[in-house]
């Protein structure tokens, strides 16, 4: 129960992009599409775990004056892995010569190491709990970060281009306010107002 | 069990070790990446290729002829079926988009017409100056079939053959300009 509680906390109580604001960056940058907002997500969740389970077992080996630059060498390290394995093994373009998945995330994979969540999560929580616990945060937190940019990424491609995954839903070409940088503001102030409200209620109750 | 005391052994002795098996890990993930990396970009180059040339049975991104343009390059790939040479994909690019540098993928037929042509790279709006994607538009079918020595490559606003993209003249000339660019590499490189 404790450990389901844990896990529940990063989608709605403590999501990391709707509650604590954190990761904003990739978050407006990468959600042009959903599948788009989806890869980034995961991909942060992959380094979030690696570094999470890491840092949990050798936190107490490390001294507290240095514990901010070993933990950002061991972030680090784990955001070159997932863009070299991104790079070699999701590198394929579409049939129409749409970019690759590494291609369309671009500057966004190699950023993932100034992403405030993973450091966030390794200083405030990993460096403190047991290796199964900060296991656990890092899968909800990643998949609560992942939610968060797949329902913005879903919005910002329904309103603009009138699809989600590329599917046609609306014909013509959409608002294309709401594919370019002004409309993601828009749309994740909407969805941020809509997150509160429902985590008030979810309290209250 | 407590926090080790923050002396300056254990800090340099943390560091030192945190870095050396993180370096360890990379080079590992460096080895076992590198072909598949080096296939994905190959195999990349290979797929646009085969978009803007007739069938071919060589691999044209072995021998790429380089030639120096505008500070840059722009690379003449052969596309060979049997003996015959079937046509050339040439990676060109233009300075001149609304958002600066895009790069193109021209194919040419061996007598010097326009056989097609693929975006590689781009950041102009969407929407607007995008639709010169394929994907987005049939403007660029335009191009097909043409041969440069009786079409003018520029938009008819500039006394040109080409339709510009509506509301996208900039973008429009800037194509046209890699295009140009694309074709007089060609002519250099028939030469050599």
């Amino acid at each position: 129960m404790k450990q389901w509680k844990n896990f529940a906390k990063g989608f709605i109580k403590e999501n990391p992009v709707f509650i604590l604001f954190l990761g904003l960056c990739p978050t407006l940058g990468t959600t042009g599409s959903a599948i788009n907002g989806i890869s980034m997500g995961l991909a942060t969740m992959a380094v979030l775990v690696m570094s999470n389970v890491v840092i949990s077992v050798f936190g107490k080996f490390i001294p507290a004056k240095v514990r901010i630059p070993s933990y950002i060498v061991i972030i680090a390290s784990f955001v070159t892995i997932v863009d070299l394995l991104m790079q070699a093994y999701l590198n394929t373009p579409g049939p129409h010569g749409e970019p690759s998945l590494y291609d369309s995330l671009g500057i966004f994979i190699p950023l993932i190491v100034v992403n405030c969540i993973v450091l966030g999560r390794a200083e405030a929580f990993a460096s403190k709990n047991t290796v199964l616990t900060s296991l656990i945060d890092g899968v909800g937190m990643g998949l609560g970060f992942s939610f968060a940019l797949f329902l913005l990424g879903s919005v910002r491609e329904l309103l603009g281009a009138g699809s989600i995954f590329g599917m046609k839903f609306i014909e013509g070409n959409g608002i294309l306010l709401f594919v370019m940088p002004p409309g993601a503001f828009l749309a994740l102030g909407y969805l941020i107002a809509i997150m509160s409200k429902i985590k008030n209620q979810l309290v209250n109750s | 069990m407590a926090k080790k005391e923050s002396t300056f052994t254990n800090m340099l002795l943390t560091l030192v070790l945190v870095s050396l098996i993180s370096s360890a890990g990379l080079g590992f993930i460096y080895e076992v990446t590198k072909e598949p990396i080096a296939v994905a970009k190959d195999n990349k180059k290979r797929l646009a290729i085969k978009r803007v040339v007739p069938v071919f049975t060589n691999n044209p991104s072995d021998q790429a002829l380089k030639i120096p343009a505008d500070n840059d390059t722009v690379y003449i790939y052969t596309a060979i079926n049997g003996t015959d040479t079937v046509g050339y994909a040439i990676e060109t690019f233009t300075n001149k988009g609304y958002s600066g540098y895009f790069k193109l993928l021209a194919g040419f037929l061996p007598d010097g017409s326009i056989y097609d042509i693929a975006v590689l790279e781009h950041k102009e709006s969407p929407g607007l100056g995008d639709q010169m994607l394929k994907a987005k538009s049939d403007w660029s079918n335009q191009f097909e079939g043409k041969n440069p020595e009786n079409f003018t490559l520029k938009v008819s606003k500039d006394g040109g053959n080409v339709d510009a993209i509506t509301a996208s003249t900039i973008t429009s000339r800037a194509y046209c300009d890699a295009v140009q660019r694309a074709y007089d590499a060609l002519k250099k490189g028939g030469q050599q």
